[in-house]
């Protein structure tokens, strides 16, 4: 069986700062539409404040490989702009990189951010946002993460209302004002981004 | 209605084991397999079992309680890293002679490519050196069906099974249906009580019986609708071995009808009448399979076989090392893919590190400061977080090799007139293997000074709690280290001075002493409010 309809994404970032629960929301959501889904992460090692990274595979045929082959994301989603760039082997020479403008600067060789930028510029699609301050204004710096799942949420095959089912679902653990920040952040990142393309 | 679960291969192999009636599970926290035991520990099905699910303190503690479940009666499985399997080989290997009572599942997590590893061992060479049956499921539902029938083959077979997980399935999600959940067994000893006493006539006897029960095994492996399948292609003189995670690689290159003839391979020992059926088919056949390559070298033969031809890890149709992709078997199987793009210069790499705040980097910095005298080379360590000591700026040891290496190395060091010696391991490191080491160093009175860094958590894995919370100083003195050189420091900023004093005091002292540097891991600290909240 041939795939008919699949969406190929890289969600990139540092350890801490929510790559895995944007991973949770859109595999929540995509279960909801009986869509085939395959989701890895990495733990361990690599979390300790270094880099963190999921492929997510979501189609209406069976997926086979838990990665995805080099060249055929549809989408890289990174919520620090250093780490996007790591995975543009995978990028479909159409694919579209979104990335958040704030960087993490736990390095001491990081580089000057404008070189980032000019990397991230040079791709025929991409979509640059200051995740930061939008999910500041949202009430919590802390939700970028959701700024930039809400920046992706046009490019990826899911309902709209179904990612705020899952972000209610994944968040109401920690109360309703968190919940709320979160889809303030998810909807301020969709606006942002609507605006720009 | 079948209930669809969205669960992590690790996940998948928990919830098999719950569902198929398991009474107890064990392990020791190591990547990729941690979360199988963090799955049954959170589950509410496994506590209203009331199964048994308790960290242990090493592998071999862990495969043993096993073996001891299996003896009573009932289902037990025991999970661990590839490398932990190296720690449990003694009972690993003794239990294929001994055999089972209930069914025993002994499930690996492998680390292909090293994401968190010292090494990337196969452990599919491990089944075959116990010489019993080993399962190597290649998606999410395999392994929950795997397990599942793992402990009926294990109690079929009255041996243990390996169940054989890479990193890549251990750590991704996908759709699970489950089955119907089986009772747990009734306590009941072996029908023949000398069955695990290995004394040499026993042990004689019983690994005869192993010998003799491979053809059944054999057996299995052609089972007809079983775990391997042969589909033959009419026209191709091509034939694919895939085994476990490659197959998946091979699909994702080939999605429709296959080109080859294909050998799928989940079951070991090989089926060896459906690779001769195909070899009678083709003029060559591509190996994959992630990890060493098992199953070429078992086919090339010495000599190397000219009919057909096999081609895989060993002949550079794929590296030699390193995880496979859905890349790499494209291009091994022929296809055209273009080379991916490179990763642009400016994207440099971020090695993991501290985090702010760690009392390691208060240990280091008051031990380099306290070894500045004697010059460089002289720290042995372990593996934990605080093996990012190597990394700068610290760059303050010289070795990490294996868990509890760290002690006796320093020992052996000092032996050659290495003097003085130090060691650096966790608290949970140290009851894993650390103990018996220091053991050694107490009856000899070696110069070394240990440096347990005791953060009270098992924090590399997720800070689970370490099995000698509380006891350290406890265990220290009661295998022989004098009182008067256990010590206790605070590893904080503000403690710095009378650290470094402390430790050029021990370091100068010509026997064995022991400073445990405690402060709880900043992580949990930080969990613990945050859930305060």
């Amino acid at each position: 069986m041939e795939k008919k309809m699949k969406t190929d994404i890289i969600l990139a970032g540092v350890g801490g700062q929510g790559i895995l629960s944007i991973a949770a929301v859109i595999g929540l959501a995509a279960v909801k539409e009986t869509l085939f889904i395959k989701q890895s992460e990495i733990h361990g090692m690599s979390q300790q404040g270094g880099e963190v990274y999921s492929h997510l595979r979501l189609s209406d045929a069976p997926v086979h490989s838990d990665m995805i082959p080099l060249g055929e994301a549809d989408l890289i989603l990174a919520v620090e702009p250093l780490e996007g760039l790591r995975y543009l082997p995978y990028l479909k020479k159409e694919g579209w990189l979104i990335s958040n403008t704030a960087p993490v600067k736990n390095i001491a060789d990081y580089p000057d951010p404008e070189r980032i930028y000019g990397e991230i510029r040079r791709r025929p699609h991409h979509l640059l946002l200051d995740a930061a301050a939008l999910a500041r204004e949202a009430g919590s710096a802390k939700a970028a993460n959701m700024v930039m799942l809400g920046a992706a949420s046009p490019f990826i095959q899911v309902k709209e209302d179904h990612l705020l089912e899952a972000i209610r679902a994944l968040f109401s653990r920690k109360g309703e004002e968190v919940v709320e920040t979160n889809i303030r952040a998810f909807r301020a990142g969709k606006e942002a981004a609507m605006k720009k393309r | 209605m079948e209930e669809r679960m969205f669960l992590l291969g690790d996940e998948a192999v928990a919830q098999a084991a719950l569902d198929a009636g398991v009474s107890g599970c064990y392990a020791y926290p190591g990547t990729p397999s941690t979360e199988i035991l963090e799955y049954v520990r959170a589950s509410a099905q496994a506590a209203e079992a009331g199964v048994v699910r308790e960290w242990s303190a090493n592998e071999k503690t862990a495969v043993e309680a096993a073996l001891g479940m299996s003896y009573a009666g009932k289902r037990a499985m025991v999970c661990m890293k590839h490398v932990g399997l190296n720690v449990a080989a003694d009972p690993f290997m003794n239990a294929a002679i001994t055999g089972v009572n209930g069914g025993l599942l002994v499930v690996v997590a492998d680390d292909p490519s090293m994401h968190s590893s010292q090494n990337e061992q196969d452990s599919r060479y491990y089944g075959h050196f116990a010489q019993i049956p080993v399962l190597e499921p290649a998606s999410q539902q395999e392994a929950y069906d795997m397990v599942r029938e793992g402990f009926d083959l294990s109690e079929r077979f009255g041996v243990p099974v390996l169940v054989r997980l890479v990193t890549r399935l251990s750590h991704s999600r996908s759709a699970v249906v489950r089955r119907e959940r089986l009772p747990q067994r009734p306590l009941k000893l072996p029908g023949d009580p000398k069955q695990f006493i290995l004394l040499p006539s026993i042990a004689r006897e019983r690994y005869r019986r192993l010998l003799a029960d491979r053809p059944l095994f054999v057996e299995e492996a052609h089972r007809e609708e079983g775990y391997n399948q042969y589909l033959p292609a009419a026209e191709s003189r091509t034939g694919v071995i895939a085994t476990g995670l490659a197959y998946n690689y091979l699909r994702e290159n080939f999605p429709g009808r296959l080109p080859f003839h294909l050998l799928k391979v989940s079951f070991y020992p090989l089926p060896v009448r459906m690779i001769e059926e195909m070899f009678g088919e083709v003029d060559e056949v591509i190996v994959l399979e992630e990890g060493y390559p098992y199953v070429e070298e078992q086919l090339l033969g010495i000599p190397p076989r000219r009919h057909p031809r096999i081609r895989g890890r060993l002949d550079g149709t794929l590296p030699r090392d390193g995880e496979l992709n859905p890349w790499l078997v494209g291009k091994a199987l022929g296809r055209n893919l273009p080379e991916p793009e490179e990763v642009p210069g400016v994207a440099v790499g971020r090695p993991p590190s501290f985090c702010p705040g760690c009392g390691h980097i208060d240990v280091y910095n008051a031990l380099n400061e306290a070894l500045e005298p004697y010059g460089p080379g002289r720290v042995f360590s372990d593996i934990g977080c605080y093996t990012m000591g190597a990394l700068p700026p610290y760059n303050a040891i010289n070795t990490c090799v294996d868990m509890g290496a760290s002690i006796t190395m320093a020992v052996g060091a000092a032996d050659a007139g290495l003097v003085p010696s130090v060691a650096v391991i966790g608290d949970s490191t140290f009851t894993h293997s650390g103990m018996t080491g220091l053991l050694d160093a107490a009856n000899k009175r070696s110069p070394v000074t240990l440096i347990i860094s005791d953060n009270d958590a098992t924090a590399m894995t997720g800070g689970q709690p370490p099995s000698g919370l509380g006891k350290i100083e406890q265990i220290c003195l009661g295998l022989g280290v004098e009182k008067e050189h256990v010590r206790t420091i605070i590893p904080l900023r503000k403690y710095h001075e009378e650290n470094v004093k402390v430790m050029k005091e021990e370091i100068a002292y010509k026997g064995v002493s022991v400073i445990v540097a405690r402060r709880e891991c900043i992580r949990l600290v930080a969990a613990r409010k945050c859930n305060k909240k």
